[in-house]
């Protein structure tokens, strides 16, 4: 690859002026914009935990687990939004999570060849509506749904459950994890419909040869092929559910303790800082610093989690050898 | 299990069973992209209804009335989103793209993977986190601006564009590289001259879809440019209006009349994140097609 450079002193002596200053400045200048990157990672631990100081002094690891958020008695802590993030962003896996492999199957197994490109276009582009617009919609539009509809039928077929317990609310953990899942969607699903395309043909038709349905194709084939892809892009949207702070803000309610039922109003640590960040200072704006630091750290330990499962997949690829096909055989015999 | 591969073909009699399976699988699996289309169609759609008829050329055209007060309009918001998505796009669009240059045609493996690593962290930063960080690094001891706004902003796009232009410049046919380098031209130049243009199309794909990501971007704006003046300020320095804080801010207000707002606000925006999403992707193709991949 260094073609370029020119290694011969008296040849790179004939260059003219211009290469010999424009090879060194490109790379340079280049160089400069990579280093920067990496600062600017370093720069946001660094003063979000500088922020996050005196909190961190004055509460210690103790934070995290403190139900309780009150300015009055100046006692902060973490446990609520640590919980309602916890709560929202794994329903809301649970749910875009297998919406997304069925979606992936349609897009790379059912439809027809005209309308998959379209169909992942307009999934795609859910992703980019501005999540600010999501919530919007969901105060106006899903919250009055959830509260008037779904949240009786739930409580009326699942109230014993003190999840599904308690009055009814437009703004609630349910709400806003409803609105996490139509955000991850088209994310996980980008990644999953990506991995399956990469499933080689003859697999498929191999399996198709031995008899199999194409659902037991799938399920003998793609998915265990995929599943590395499958388990990466789905940390990756939970990690974005994780890290969305206005549309959660704007549906969750603002509550500050934990609450049992889903139908309660809530928070989240990044909601929760966006919605208090402005108007609070002193040792209550150092512990909304504090709850950034959790939420760094737990969405910094998800994207690197999910990166390595995607690229450990990615390697696995070339030797794929271990794929198991006279399981597709053998579903084939009644059991 | 070993069977001999003759039984297997013989039909054992759950046929019947397997297919009734295949075909509710099938079912689920159309009926999840018809809701996740159903979705994207209804939120749109209800976006468009509700905010139509509150959208006027006075609307576009009037600075927010006084807090409280109906009958104004978003001027000072879309002159404050032009001008923070506008400097954010000029600080953060030519640094990716030079940090894109750099691990494609100048940094050995051993830097361009920590780099690439480097750049997925970052764009897992969550966004509040990012605002966060610029109000420390600019704020406090001081007052919001819309500079911090961008510089928010273009945090957030330094890893789309980089990561999308990296794609882009690893799709440069090498045998265009490798003429250039046979005819003995410096590297920079080789740089400058073929790669670039050549990627020229995905370039600017990756450059559109960060703007559109950004444009809606809010979380980072509550905490740096939120606090605004009357009327249509353009002055960087001080904090300035913005679409998507603006629609934050109606959507929280117990009125009607600012919901309707809020709609029509928002549906200037969805235009316009969409509008650009779409260009994005033409452009895309046609690089694409240039590529010859």
């Amino acid at each position: 690859m260094e073609a370029g450079t020119l290694r011969n002193p008296v040849l790179r002596a004939r260059r003219n002026l211009t290469d010999r200053i424009g090879d060194p400045l490109l790379r340079g200048l280049s160089g400069l914009a990579a280093a920067l990157a990496a600062a600017v990672i370093l720069g946001i631990v660094y003063e979000v935990t500088q922020l996050a100081w005196p909190a961190i002094q004055e509460f210690g690891l103790g934070f995290i687990t403190t139900n309780d958020w009150n300015p009055v008695t100046k006692r902060f802590g973490a446990a609520p939004f640590l919980y309602g993030t916890v709560v929202t962003s794994f329903i809301a896996l649970a749910l875009a999570a297998p919406l997304s492999v069925a979606i992936s199957i349609y897009l790379t197994e059912l439809a027809p060849r005209r309308i998959r490109r379209p169909v992942a276009t307009l999934i795609d582009m859910l992703a980019a509506i501005p999540t600010v617009i999501l919530g919007l919609w969901g105060i106006l539009v899903l919250g009055p749904f959830m509260r008037d509809t779904i949240q009786p039928a739930l409580h009326g077929v699942l109230g014993f459950l003190p999840i599904f317990d308690g009055d009814p609310s437009a703004f609630s953990y349910l709400t806003a994890a409803l609105i996490l899942t139509i955000m991850a969607t088209p994310i996980i699903t980008s990644v999953i419909r990506e991995v399956f395309e990469t499933v080689p043909g003859d697999l498929k038709e191999a399996s198709y040869a031995l008899g199999a349905t194409r659902w037991e194709m799938v399920r003998q084939v793609v998915l265990p092929y995929s599943r590395p892809g499958i388990v990466g892009g789905s940390i990756l949207g939970l990690g974005r559910a994780i890290g969305e702070a206005i549309a959660v803000a704007q549906v969750i309610g603002g509550a500050t303790l934990i609450n049992a039922s889903l139908f309660h109003t809530g928070g989240t640590l990044a909601a929760h800082i966006a919605s208090q960040f402005q108007n609070s200072a002193g040792l209550q704006k150092a512990s909304l610093a504090y709850l950034g630091v959790i939420l760094l750290a737990f969405a910094v330990l998800v994207n690197v989690v999910a990166r390595i499962i995607v690229q450990r997949g990615r390697i696995k690829d070339v030797d794929s050898g271990d794929l198991d096909l006279s399981a597709a055989a053998t579903q084939a015999q009644p059991s | 299990m070993s069977a001999d591969p003759h039984t297997l073909l013989l039909d054992r009699g759950n046929l019947e069973r397997r297919r009734r399976v295949n075909r509710a699988v099938e079912a689920v699996s159309i009926a999840a992209a018809v809701l996740a289309v159903a979705v994207l169609v209804i939120v749109v759609g209800s976006v468009f209804l509700k905010g139509v008829d509150a959208l006027s050329w006075h609307f576009l055209t009037t600075p927010t009335a006084l807090f409280g007060e109906a009958g104004g309009g978003i001027s000072n918001a879309i002159i404050g989103s032009a001008i923070i998505v506008g400097i954010a796009a000029a600080m953060a669009i030519p640094v990716g793209i030079l940090v894109a240059i750099h691990t494609t045609e100048f940094a050995p493996p051993q830097i361009s993977h920590p780099v690439r690593f480097v750049l997925d962290i970052l764009n897992g930063v969550p966004t509040i986190i990012t605002g966060i960080f610029v109000f420390g690094l600019m704020v406090e001891g001081d007052k919001q601006s819309a500079f911090a706004a961008s510089v928010a902003l273009a945090i957030v796009m330094l890893p789309i564009v980089a990561r999308t232009a990296q794609e882009v410049l690893a799709l440069v046919p090498g045998s265009l590289k490798e003429a250039a380098h046979a005819l003995g031209i410096a590297r920079w130049r080789m740089t400058v001259r073929i790669t670039i243009p050549t990627a020229a199309g995905g370039l600017i794909t990756g450059s559109l879809l960060a703007v559109a990501r950004v444009a809606g971007e809010t979380a980072p704006i509550i905490l740096l440019s939120s606090i605004v003046g009357q009327g249509n300020l353009t002055d960087p320095g001080e904090a300035l209006a913005s679409i998507p804080y603006f629609i934050f801010q109606a959507s929280e207000s117990p009125k009607p009349e600012a919901h309707t707002e809020a709609w029509a606000a928002a549906l200037v925006l969805i235009a316009f994140v969409l509008a650009l999403n779409v260009v994005a992707r033409a452009f895309y193709a046609r690089s694409r097609n240039r590529m010859g991949a």
